[in-house]
């Protein structure tokens, strides 16, 4: 019995179904639901275009979720890099055919919605980098070819998306591919000469940012410099959570957002909506949440026997994690504010998109969790 | 085996790894934890503090300004309910509709029209836009009418200040009007009231009474969105009007004051002579000062600008005249006081003096003979004053003069226009002129010509002083804390003493050395007034009820050409700037003496026939009014 569980490629619907990860899914269902309360309370209580949308996207992106996940996740291993190459193809495709909007060119129209393929390869960088570092042995890992070929994959995407230009989803992929060079073995020296390299070619990289970009890290260094200007959204979201206090000013009752003191409340913004009007135990509660979930992934990826599951896992716990932290980080004015959306929460297509994909890969990993790949 | 191995390890470096990945996630989510603490529980109230601020607006309704009262409780500046019409853009379905629609119902002129443009152009469009700061009431009305065509205008009653009796006080209050950026900068508590559309003081007791009578601002509290929109009333302050202020005038003397001056420049002042009280203060011609509420129009403007007699001068406090003959009962006084003369002291006029050459007119080409003091003062002879100011010489004389007010401002700092005016001294005259003191001078400051400047005011209340037997009065147009009744004053003045509420402290009212000094001065005016060959004998009043004493005068304008006096030209022939100001300073009833008056009628002729004649219709007038004023209570009152 054990021996025939472990080869066979075959499982039943029903066991499929069985195996699901029923923590994972409730979490994600949570964050759901509460993601298009918080949306209605954007949209000033009362059922808009916002609401209405990302409810729509979710009840689309809720069921692909499981449909991905009753792929087997040989087979996701097996198109890992068709689905890179596809994205990076798609990335191309927008840096010549795709929508400008508000100074940059990252999107694509497909009738229905329009489509990030930057968010797309966020996940998609971490299936191609997991299936590569699952064929490869140990002992190679540090060799010269393989970091050249490891760095290669993480940079093509990155020059496609920093040139759109679109500098939060550029480190949300690198730091996602980077996670998964660390995981596979990447000797630690590797990674502290480049961090020290990093920091001394730092000013020189600052040099090459574009004037708004600089704007931002001055402006998150000392937001008062110009609060009506550049400062405005880090000063009016602490603002915003700072309010909130203990326990809240209560759902649909945030001034600030109701007032449109708030900037992109819909996207980037969105946890300083929930923050103003749930307050710290709200806030802590959603965290308390995402660690659920993340740590149901992580747990998926020790479970699993292959090393692809379990590096993808690991891989994408860490994405999400990288999402929250970036986030955060932004609307609390820990960090200068990039864009970067908070998974499932935020308003957009493309991000949901990619995160359910997401989920659904890790949910075939845990259906498959004893299948071995070759 | 090896495969198997190194397949067994690659999983533990991976397991290894995320092991420390994710310690470190625990970190970094305790670290946002605390960051969410820190703002949310630790720095709470500062957030929310900011919040608030973000959302919650006020705005500062324009406060109402007090009223000012006369001395009987009529109120000479008010408010009053105008009605205006507002546009606000945002609710205007077409701007260009509607302009000519109101171009048409009101009149408006292009350069209004490119105002209104212009003013949408900066304004929000919630915010709004005044097209009409004072309809008319028949334009209200219309505007009413076609109301339902008219989308996003708005008729609205607001309170605006009024002054009932239109030029009558003019000089006196002066008048509100839209403030510029200096004045709201000088003025703490205009900067902190400060709205738009909100009128300050510009002049006079408006402008020294501001803080006074401003008033507080009615606050509107908003909730406004991030844009400044206004989304809910939270709440409503009201206001509390400026304080009332009583004033010491009285309005029908004063009205009379402006008729009596009808068409001609000049001055009137009366006033208590023992209490100070300022009883009419008119500056003629004036203006009507609700002409500036609105902002008045460049015609009129220029009308008042250009007008020849000069309305914009308030001549009882800033017009600084030579007193020609109302100067003598002070040299005659001073000379007493300092016994260079007595009442037996004579002096032979010949109708001129001669001094070091120089010749010195009296009025009377043929002289007046031998002449007392009583004569002297009676026919205003010059002679007789130049021998007495040569004798007395005009340090002394000086000290007099400025002992009874001459050369000081009355009112203080009540009004910034008030001129101390000059009583020359040979120090003065060493000190500013670099130059020393010429005997010929002294002659003629006798006579109240050469340097000699006064204002109005100040020699009615040099008449007050010598009507109240030589004491110092306080002069004062506002009704203070502590008002002392005129019999209180009396007898406190009397006593020689009287105790200042403003600095507590005993005041030597005494302006004399011997009070019968004071009483032959008095004698000498009334003889003046009264007595046959008086200069003012012909407007002398022989009721005893109304009878006053007092003193001519005829202030040179130029110097009198040797030709002219040989032509002695009536007062029709000279050009009217060379006409002598004429002058008349009295007081009355001549027994139990109350009010004390002068009167300037610039280039009027002579003091005789100018403005003594005014005198007598004004007498009647204040003493009918006296019991009234009597039985006045005092009701409401002030500190300033």
């Amino acid at each position: 019995m054990f021996q025939h569980d472990r080869l066979s490629n075959e499982i039943t619907l029903f066991q499929k179904i069985k195996n699901l990860d029923y923590i994972l899914l409730i979490s994600v269902i949570l964050l759901s639901v509460l993601s298009v309360f918080v949306m209605y309370s954007t949209d000033g209580g009362e059922i808009l275009f916002h609401t209405k949308n990302h409810f729509v996207k979710l009840a689309v992106f809720f069921p692909l979720m499981i449909f991905v996940a009753f792929f087997n996740i040989k087979f996701w291993h097996n198109f890992s890099y068709i689905i890179y190459f596809i994205v990076i193809l798609l990335l191309i495709y927008v840096s010549f055919f795709g929508i400008k909007s508000s100074g940059s060119q990252r999107w694509m129209d497909l009738y229905l919605f329009v489509l990030q393929p930057s968010e797309l390869m966020k996940v998609a960088i971490i299936m191609c980098l997991a299936k590569y570092f699952h064929r490869l042995k140990i002992e190679n890992v540090n060799s010269f070819t393989n970091i050249t070929i490891v760095l290669s994959i993480i940079i093509i995407p990155i020059i496609f998306v920093i040139s759109q230009p679109d500098l939060g989803t550029s480190i949300l992929i690198a730091l996602s591919g980077l996670i998964i060079l660390w995981l596979g073995g990447i000797k630690i020296k590797y990674f502290i000469y480049s961090f020290i390299t990093f920091l001394i070619s730092l000013p020189f990289i600052i040099s090459f940012l574009k004037p708004y970009q600089k704007l931002r890290i001055l402006t998150f260094l000392d937001p008062d410099r110009d609060p009506l200007g550049a400062g405005y959204q880090i000063i009016q979201s602490k603002i915003a959570i700072g309010s909130g206090g203990l326990d809240g000013k209560g759902f649909l009752k945030g001034t600030q957002s109701y007032l449109d003191f708030l900037p992109e409340k819909h996207t980037d913004f969105i946890f300083t909506l929930f923050s103003e009007e749930f307050g710290f135990i709200g806030s802590v509660g959603l965290l308390v949440l995402y660690s659920i979930i993340i740590f149901r992934i992580v747990r998926i990826g020790a479970i699993s026997r292959s090393n692809f599951a379990r590096l993808f896992c690991f891989g994408y716990a860490f994405a999400i994690f990288i999402y929250i932290f970036v986030n955060l980080s932004m609307v609390l004015g820990l960090l200068p504010i990039v864009g970067s959306p908070l998974p499932i929460m935020s308003y957009g297509g493309s991000s949901m998109l990619a995160t359910m994909i997401g989920f659904g890969i890790v949910l075939s990993a845990k259906i498959n969790h004893k299948q071995m790949i070759a | 085996m090896i495969k198997s191995n190194s397949g067994i390890r690659k999983t533990d470096v991976i397991n290894r790894r995320m092991f420390i990945i994710g310690a470190a996630k625990i970190v970094v989510f305790v670290g946002i934890i605390a960051r969410l603490f820190s703002l949310q529980i630790n720095e709470n109230k500062k957030y929310l503090t900011l919040s608030d601020k973000n959302r919650i607006r006020e705005w500062k309704l324009p406060p109402t300004r007090g009223n000012i009262v006369d001395y009987f409780g009529n109120v000479i500046a008010g408010n009053l309910k105008v009605y205006q019409l507002h546009i606000i853009p945002e609710q205007v379905e077409s701007f260009n509709y509607l302009l000519v629609r109101l171009k048409n119902l009101l009149n408006l002129s292009e350069k209004k029209i490119a105002k209104i443009k212009k003013l949408k152009s900066e304004l929000k469009p919630w915010d709004s836009i005044i097209v009409s700061e004072n309809l008319s009431w028949s334009q209200f009305v219309k505007i009413n009418n076609y109301l339902y065509d008219l989308v996003g205008v708005k008729p609205v009653m607001t309170i605006s200040r009024n002054y009932p009796f239109n030029d009558v006080y003019t000089h006196v209050l002066g008048y509100v009007s839209q403030p510029n950026e200096q004045e709201i900068l000088d003025n703490q508590t205009i900067q902190e009231r400060f709205v738009p559309g909100m009128k300050i003081g510009k002049l006079g007791l408006e402008k020294r009474l501001e803080n006074h009578l401003i008033g507080t601002n009615a606050i509107q509290r908003y909730e406004v969105n991030a844009y400044g929109k206004r989304i809910n009333q939270l709440e409503h302050q009201k206001g509390e009007q400026g304080s009332k202020i009583r004033l010491t005038v009285d309005t029908e003397i004063q009205k009379a004051c402006g008729e009596l001056l009808n068409e001609k420049a000049g001055s009137i002042s009366v006033m208590d002579i023992y209490t100070g009280d300022i009883i009419a203060m008119y500056s003629s011609p004036s203006y009507n000062p609700n002409l500036f509420l609105f902002g008045i129009s460049q015609d009129e403007w220029q009308l008042i600008r250009n007008n020849p007699l000069k309305p914009l001068i308030n001549k009882t406090l800033s017009g600084l005249y030579s007193p020609g003959s109302t100067i003598k009962p002070i040299v005659a006084l001073s000379a007493l006081e300092n016994k260079v003369i007595d009442t037996k002291f004579k002096v032979k006029c010949t109708g001129k003096m001669e001094l070091y050459g120089q010749t010195f007119h009296c009025w009377k080409e043929k002289g007046h003979g031998w002449v007392s003091l009583k004569n002297a003062m009676k026919q205003s002879c010059d002679t007789y004053f130049y021998e007495v100011a040569r004798l007395l010489g005009v340090d002394r004389l000086n000290i007099t003069a400025e002992k009874f007010g001459l050369g000081k401002k009355v009112l203080g700092d009540y009004f910034d226009n008030e001129k101390k005016g000059l009583f020359p001294s040979t120090k003065w005259k060493k000190n500013n002129l670099g130059k020393g003191w010429v005997l010929g001078e002294t002659l003629i400051t006798g006579i109240g010509q050469g340097y000699t400047q006064t204002t109005p005011l100040q020699l009615c209340m040099m008449t007050a002083q010598i009507a109240n037997g030589g004491f110092a009065v306080k002069p004062k147009i506002i009704v203070d804390s502590n008002p002392v009744s005129y019999e209180d004053a009396k007898q406190s003045m009397e006593s020689g003493l009287l105790f200042d509420t403003d600095s507590e402290e005993l005041l030597d009212k005494k302006l004399f050395q011997n009070q019968k000094n004071i009483k032959i001065v008095q004698e000498a005016m009334f003889a003046s007034t009264n007595e046959r060959f008086g200069t003012s004998y012909k407007s002398r009043i022989d009721d005893p009820k109304y009878q006053f004493a007092g003193k001519t005068g005829t202030a040179q304008v130029k110097r009198i050409s040797k030709r002219e006096r040989e032509l002695d030209l009536e007062l029709e022939q000279i050009p009217y700037k060379d006409r002598d100001h004429a002058l008349y300073v009295a007081y009355g009833p001549y027994v139990n003496p109350r009010y004390a008056l002068s009167i300037i009628v610039e280039h009027g002729g002579s003091g005789s026939k100018a403005a003594a004649p005014i005198a007598k219709k004004l007498f009647k007038l204040i003493i009918d009014r006296h019991d009234l004023r009597n039985k006045q209570s005092n009701f409401e009152r002030i500190t300033v």
